[in-house]
């Protein structure tokens, strides 16, 4: 157990890129069309004898049919729970065997497979994983087992400030469309999925028209092509159709949940700029002076450095598929909540009023541009970015770009971005604890 | 996906650099350990992959160290050494490191206190003279501290009061020693946190910042040459201090009874019981018992689908648990411990689930170890050493923290190959220090299970 100083803010979108060095390793990207058709993104690296795979399905949670909330997620749980001639023990056996390691995980707006394994035994660790991809058996005593996982997670949420913050938020902002509820299903739905809900999910959602894959490690293109027809050339060729734009529709107030705890978390937010926005880096600048991952964002430094509020306050642009979004959250105690939500109003009509000053623009864009090579620092890494940037539908030259496209950012465009990005009458606080004097507004 | 901010990830990332840790696959030759005049310790792991450094600085001062009274005054000085010094003005510090691109943060635990930022490799130099700065030169005004004390009395209530596992958790440590300081929390009792002062934070620096106190780990694009140069000129100057003396804490007395401890709480939703046992920790040069017990855990409870508990209690017409799992962190100055969880399927009670837990590590014991079972992770040991230097950040942290709790370059070193020798017969050798007179039991549960 160990305390730390701040929570670590995760990263939400790529950044731009410094000297050389980057220059280096990402020169080294290759495009790879198998022959079959399947394209990826490869980083040769042979210094350790393994290689990184990342797929990404885009679709996840969101492909949902009506009335079966939680069919992808749980069938993601299901995919490692037995393929082909072998049970759920005998794969996971058969896996250990060969110290490979697979992740797989739905989002609302993708599933996502990891992949780690051994150049001594690359072939059998892409055998048992395509089995699982291709062949998974959903056996029935599987199923019930890891429903009855998700289900204890479920209940767990429920009671979770955190969890349920977040999904009140959500339902206000987007309702009846998946992204207004947890991709997880509700215990209702999750108890009366079936088999044939779960084979549905995993035909409609593990699809080739719809996959992105990077790999970094000890592979050459030439060995990479041959690979992925025979991982992933099994899978049907189209999927389920994706869902449809999300319309926001929370308005600006408090909605406060009563729970029993001495300190409140609050979630805000109102919508963002979606990632191809010609205004997306201006807005990104904005949100980094504003609330982003520094002690000296100006957030930090009201809330925390000057008042001692809280142990940390962030905020966020969260441009998903369906929906963009400026999120912001921190927990504080229940007598300083007013306090705390009207200081954050306040700082961003002062940011919407005024926009930032020279010296905050400067900061930000040194830091934005020093720090973005900083992540490609392990194979892992770099095949999470990679596979992210296409998903994006960014260029594969895209990080030599990057840092010019920072640095051309103005002090008027934070002006104007900041002006209409940021809109304190429309922020919504979600408010989960018991503050004093707050009341929900609507 | 909920729209909340993360926050436990990092915690994680940071307490397992221990057991199933070691660096057998880094070829050796790319780790440099030499010492600095004044006693400090310096380890380099070149890794030129990728134009970055870690640059770490790790204290062999911890909350164990804490005089009695003062809990958490390790971890509010670790906040406070981000204000000022005689260099820097209050405030500057991680603004400095952002300027250059860099990020910077720093942790407490029971044996040590470490700093840390991530950085171009070119800009070494300029971390390494702040870090070193602040060694020595703390500036702290009434004000910084007054208004740190908040913040990380919020940093409590989030972590601990807020969580009805943790709250039982920290009970449940504060249980497991009868006379050890691993019995109180890093974090510090909410009552005394209050009560610190500024001269308390200056006394414990004071006391334990100092360069033959401490560890210098830089790990990446670097040369061994290069940063010992720097080091030389950066660290090099600095006074080392007198009183640092051997770490003598109060140890246990002989635990003869076990604890068992509960809590209810409206907020918990799914019981849970764990039991953790005092064990021994890595000892420095006798690695054997140590990579023995983390065989144990591993086959115990490593994994939830093939381990002896999983196999157990999760699967079959009748499962007695939705989660099983155990573990044990060896990396200590003073104690090993060993746990284990389970969660119990709605209609099962944590008796129930108690009983078959304990009846499946009878079971287990009673009898041979499953071969295949036990090459398997003979096998995961080994390919985690080849997946590791993919982490030069995580080898950094592996290093830090045994050196910071009595190991050796040399322990760390052979750890690996400590792994691979492990039998069948030393595990379950090292089983026999699970004995329930050194254990805590703890039930969490729901607030209406527990008025039936």
């Amino acid at each position: 157990m160990i305390a730390i100083r701040s929570f670590l803010i995760a990263a939400l979108v790529a950044l731009p890129l410094l000297a050389q060095p980057l220059r280096a390793q990402i020169a080294a990207i290759e495009e790879v069309v198998s022959p079959g058709g399947i394209r990826a993104w490869l980083v040769p690296e042979p210094g350790i004898p393994f290689v990184a795979l990342e797929i990404r399905f885009r679709g996840g949670t969101s492909l949902d049919a009506p009335g079966r909330r939680g069919a992808v997620n749980l069938m993601t749980g299901l995919i490692e729970e037995g393929a082909g001639d072998l049970d759920a023990q005998g794969f996971a056996a058969a896996r250990d065997a060969l110290a490979a390691e697979f992740r797989f995980r739905a989002t609302a707006d993708d599933v996502a497979v990891s992949a780690r394994f051994l150049t001594e035994n690359r072939d059998a660790a892409v055998d048992l994983l395509r089995a699982a991809l291709t062949g998974p058996r959903f056996d029935a005593d599987a199923v019930e087992r890891v429903r009855g996982q998700v289900l204890a997670g479920l209940r767990s949420d429920a009671r979770d400030p955190r969890t349920i913050a977040g999904e009140v938020f959500d339902r206000d902002a987007f309702g009846d469309h998946p992204y207004g509820s947890s991709g997880d299903g509700t215990l209702d739905s999750v108890a009366a999925l079936t088999r044939d809900d779960v084979l549905a999910a995993w035909r409609g959602a593990l699809a080739r028209d719809r996959i992105y894959v990077s790999a970094v490690g000890d592979i050459t293109a030439e060995a990479l092509g041959p690979m992925l027809d025979r991982l992933l050339g099994g899978l049907p060729a189209t999927g389920a159709p994706l869902p449809p734009q999300a319309a926001y529709g929370a308005r600006g107030g408090v909605t406060v949940v009563d729970f029993p705890s001495p300190q409140s978390v609050i979630v805000f937010g109102h919508e963002g700029l979606p990632r191809d926005d010609p205004d997306f880096f201006a807005a990104f600048i904005a949100n980094e002076i504003l609330g982003g991952g520094r002690f000296s964002a100006r957030l930090m430094t009201e809330l925390r450095e000057r008042r001692g509020l809280t142990y940390g306050v962030a905020t966020y642009l969260m441009p998903r598929d369906r929906a963009a979004l400026m999120m912001g959250s921190l927990d504080t105690a229940n007598a300083t909540v007013a306090q705390a939500i009207d200081l954050i109003r306040a700082e961003w009509a002062r940011m919407a009023a005024e926009g930032v000053t020279q010296a905050e623009l400067d900061a930000a864009k040194t830091y934005l541009t020093g720090s973005y090579p900083l992540r490609f620092d392990s194979n892992a890494a770099i095949a999470n970015i990679l596979v992210g940037m296409q998903m994006e539908g960014l260029p594969i030259d895209y990080a030599q770009t990057r840092n010019a496209r920072i640095e051309a950012v103005t002090l008027e465009d934070l002006r104007r971005v900041a002006g209409s990005l940021l809109r304190p009458e429309d922020l919504h606080f979600v408010v989960v604890g018991r503050p004093e004097g707050v009341e929900s507004t609507n | 996906m909920n729209a909340a901010v993360l926050r436990g990830a990092a915690l994680a990332g940071l307490m397992v650099v221990g057991a199933a840790a070691a660096a057998q696959t880094v070829p050796e030759d790319a780790v440099t350990a030499f010492t600095l005049p004044n006693g400090m310790e310096v380890v380099v792991i070149e890794d030129d992959r990728a134009p970055v450094v870690t640059h770490m600085v790790w204290y062999r001062a911890g909350s164990a160290d804490e005089p009695r009274g003062k809990s958490g005054i390790a971890h509010f000085l670790e906040h406070l050494m981000f204000k000022g010094t005689d260099e820097i003005p209050s405030g500057q510090f991680s603004e400095r490191i952002a300027a250059q691109g860099g990020s910077d943060n720093a942790f407490t635990s029971f044996d040590y206190t470490g700093y840390f930022q991530r950085i171009a490799a070119d800009r070494l130099d300029l971390v390494m003279a702040m870090e070193a700065d602040r060694m020595r030169d703390l500036i702290l005004s009434e004000e910084d501290v007054a208004t740190e004390r908040q913040v990380i009395l919020e940093e409590r209530s989030q972590r601990v009061d807020s969580d009805p596992g943790s709250v039982l958790q920290e009970q449940a440590r504060a249980a497991q020693f009868l006379n050890h300081p691993y019995g109180t929390p890093i974090i510090g009792w909410r009552h005394e946190i209050e009560g610190l002062t500024r001269a308390d934070a200056l006394d414990w620096y004071a006391r334990f910042y100092a360069p033959n106190n401490a560890i210098l780990v830089v790990a990446g694009d670097v040369t061994a040459d290069a940063v010992r140069r720097l080091a030389e000129a950066r660290y090099g100057p600095l006074a080392p201090s007198a009183g640092i003396g051997e770490r003598m804490r109060p140890s246990e007395p002989p635990q003869l009874a076990e604890r068992r401890i509960s809590m209810a709480d409206p907020r918990v939703s799914e019981p849970v019981l764990q039991r953790s046992y005092v064990v021994p920790a890595r000892e420095p040069g006798d690695p054997g018992p140590a990579a023995a017990m983390t065989y144990l855990a591993e086959l115990l409870g490593g994994s939830g689908t093939t381990s002896a508990l999983a196999r157990a209690m999760q699967f079959g017409a009748e499962p007695t648990a939705v989660y099983t799992s155990a573990w044990y962190d060896g990396v200590a100055l003073d104690y090993g411990s060993f746990g284990l969880a389970v969660v119990p399927p709605p209609g099962v009670t944590l008796e129930r689930a108690e009983a078959a837990m304990d009846a499946a590590i009878a079971d287990f014991l009673s009898k041979p170890i499953d071969p295949a079972a036990f090459e398997r992770v003979r096998t995961q040991l080994r390919a985690a050493e080849i997946y590791a230097r993919d982490d030069s950040d995580g080898l950094a942290r592996r290093y830090g923290a045994a050196l910071a709790s009595g190991l050796s370059v040399q322990d760390v070193q052979a750890w690996p190959e400590a792994l691979q020798a492990v039998t069948p017969e030393a595990v379950r050798a090292a089983a026999e220090a699970l004995d329930r007179r050194r254990s805590v039991t703890s039930w969490l549960m729901p607030e209406d299970e527990a008025s039936q």
